[in-house]
């Protein structure tokens, strides 16, 4: 990967990144790039969808057919395109706060649905864009903008909701171990069903600086310092597991896929698409 | 008695099912809807026809969600509806702006019942005809039809999908809880025979296709996603080239140009309904069911010796503006029945510009106008 050429995927006349220095979503974007090419789908074929937020600002970046929709929305959009055309590969990209505090419906709907999406989450612990407001994954007692007694709401297990909402394949991986994260996501995109990766990325910039890391390489070496290994995590107790990344495949699970499913009841009925 | 050969295009129906059937015969791909009454008979129908046709419905997890796959669809290629009533008319908006603003051609249903809020689920009103303009953020264009009848209910579903198509501008289908679970007799149309406009779609190599570009007639070519011309789409104002932009010249050249197209094709979008005395006293000017009362009303005035003309919008945005305009320059008053407190009304008064009184006739308890209600105002008006 050392000499990977992105170029051929990136629209290099959008740069410079609307994303700050230290932040990991550009790595997120290069796992999943790189991804990308060893499926070696089309770009033709390709689609990918945003709702709002710094994460959400991605497609804007690749020379995919690319969709930048409303807050929390992407899901639905990206249901809409699949339905009409499930012959696309259809990324949704999303972050905590559009994907499960506004989008939080549509993120369990289409893990039950198991509709052929796969679902990249930034998880950034913050609202970046809107200035480092309090989101569903901010960790207790950490500080946001509006939270700066600490938070003491109870934090979102996002990978964990899309488990138990029926997703077919589950990750989660890091902008630290960024070649972990593109495997995890090259699963995803094979996966024919609901999938969703979660990838823990750190925001220096209005996350790291209310919560005593303002140093980017401090966040990337205290996101690697409690990243637990799956298989790890299962001889570990609950509270040893308290504050640590699981990383790995959580669920990797066959079940009927909604698009394959509806095509059948077409087929049934006698109508052609 | 002579034996008369079955008319096989004859049927009962209601203008739910009207809306659905013309939908389809229109070329509708795509139904994304959520449950709320009195409009779910549409979705109810699409859920067994559309499949049948080779076609695909889903029920969404609610109204926002069920607005953004049918722009999704579109953007994919297919033609798209959705159907709702009022509370679910109210979470669409902000959808309904972004495909106001990325020019993504869609049908939106509103089966207009009693509100705010829950309100009247089961009950006429006609109070959602200044949220079906107004109601999403920022200036935006946005095309406005309001059936009176099943019968008509076909031909403006089939008009809906010709202007959204053509125009790239979303298109309301702003019917009420009477016109939507009335039953009529109707005759279907020939459907090889209507009129039924596709999208245009660029003839440029996709190196060249700029999906906002300033054409002569206001109207960039739509690509398909997955037709080899990769774009991107933003709500976010965007230049010719479809990214984001905060250059003050190019948003406002994009802004002018989407508005613009409103007035522009004023006279292919707008449709009226006229009748009566050509040396009238009193115009009625109704719309939607109330403008069945509306005619009934002046038809008895006529019989009463008073000189009666009537004016229905068949579409209600872009406004009439000029052939109301032409109504007060004859009449003295102009009654205006709605099932609303009096929100036409106003737009009425803007355009005859005191050229003639206007005056209100409105009832907001979740019946119809009758036209005794309305034949009363014509009385007096004239007295």
């Amino acid at each position: 990967m050392e000499s990977f050429d992105y170029s051929p995927y990136l629209r290099e006349k959008k740069f410079p990144l609307i994303w700050c220095a230290g932040c990991g979503h550009g790595i997120v974007m290069k796992a999943i790039l790189r991804a990308i090419d060893r499926v070696g789908w089309d770009r033709d074929d390709m689609v990918m969808v945003s709702g709002i937020g710094c994460s959400s600002r991605m497609p804007g970046y690749v020379d995919f057919n690319t969709l930048h929709t409303t807050h929390g929305r992407a899901i639905p959009f990206a249901t809409g395109v699949k339905m009409a055309n499930p012959d696309l590969h259809v990324i949704v990209i999303t972050g905590d706060g559009d994907a499960t505090a506004i989008g939080g419906n549509h993120y369990i709907h289409a893990a039950r649905r198991n509709i052929d999406l796969t679902v990249v989450l930034l998880n950034n612990s913050i609202y970046g864009m809107t200035g480092g407001q309090v989101s569903p994954t901010t960790p207790k007692g950490k500080r946001a903008s509006t939270a700066p007694f600490g938070n003491f709401e109870a934090s979102f297990n996002i990978s964990g909701l899309a488990e138990a909402a029926g997703a077919s394949f589950v990750a989660r991986g890091t902008a630290y171990g960024a070649v972990q994260l593109s495997k995890y996501i090259e699963k995803a995109l094979l996966k024919k069903g609901l999938s969703v990766v979660e990838a823990i990325s750190p925001c220096p910039t209005v996350f790291g600086r209310r919560n005593a890391m303002r140093s980017p390489v401090e966040m990337y070496e205290d996101i690697h310092e409690n990243s637990v290994s799956v298989k790890k995590a299962g001889t570990m107790t609950a509270d040893d597991l308290e504050d640590k990344i699981i990383t790995g495949v959580l669920t990797d699970i066959e079940k009927p896929e909604y698009t394959t499913e509806y095509k059948k009841l077409i087929a049934t009925l006698g109508g052609s698409s | 008695m002579p034996v008369t050969k079955r008319d096989d295009r004859v049927r009962v129906m209601t203008g739910n099912e009207a809306c659905a059937e013309a939908a389809l015969a229109a070329g509708l791909k795509f139904f994304a809807g959520y449950p709320i009454t009195p409009s779910s008979e549409i979705a109810e129908e699409l859920s067994t026809k559309l499949p049948a046709s080779g076609g695909k419905f889903i029920q969404m997890e609610d109204e926002i969600s069920a607005m953004g796959a049918i722009i999704g669809a579109s953007l994919a290629g297919a033609k798209s509806m959705t159907a709702t009533s009022g509370p679910g008319f109210s979470l669409k908006q902000e959808n309904i702006g972004y495909a106001c603003i990325t020019e993504v051609p869609c049908v939106i249903v509103n089966v207009m019942r009693g509100g705010p809020s829950t309100g009247l689920p089961t009950m006429p009103a006609q109070s959602d005809v200044m949220q079906a303009r107004w109601g999403t953020h920022g200036d935006h264009p946005i095309i406005v039809l309001c059936p009176q009848s099943v019968a008509e209910t076909i031909d403006l579903t089939v008009r809906a999908f010709s202007l959204t198509e053509k125009f790239r501008i979303p298109v309301i289908l702003l019917m009420d809880e009477t016109v939507g679970h009335i039953s009529e007799k109707i005759r279907l149309p020939k459907y090889e025979e209507l009129e039924i406009y596709e999208r245009h779609k660029p003839t440029v190599p996709p190196e060249e296709y700029l999906p906002y570009r300033h054409t002569d007639n206001d109207i960039p070519e739509m690509a398909t996603f997955g037709s080899g011309y990769r774009f991107h789409v933003t709500g976010l104002c965007h230049d010719e080239t479809g990214f984001p932009t905060n250059n003050p010249v190019e948003i406002e050249k994009q802004m002018l140009r989407l508005n613009r197209k409103l007035e522009r094709y004023r006279d292919e979008i707008i449709e009226v309904e006229t009748a009566g005395d050509e040396d009238a006293e009193i115009g009625v000017f109704a719309y939607g069911s109330t403008a069945r009362s509306a005619k009934r009303a002046m038809l008895m005035a006529q019989e009463k010796g008073i000189k009666t003309c009537f004016l229905r919008p068949r579409t209600m945005w872009p406004f009439p503006d000029l052939e109301v305009r032409a109504m007060g320059e004859k009449v003295r008053s102009i009654i205006v029945p709605e099932m609303n407190l009096g929100q036409i009304a106003h737009e009425v008064e803007w355009a005859v510009a005191g050229q003639a009184e206007v005056i209100k006739v409105n009832k907001i308890s979740g019946e119809p106008i009758s036209p005794p209600e309305i034949l009363a105002a014509i009385e007096k008006a004239v007295k």
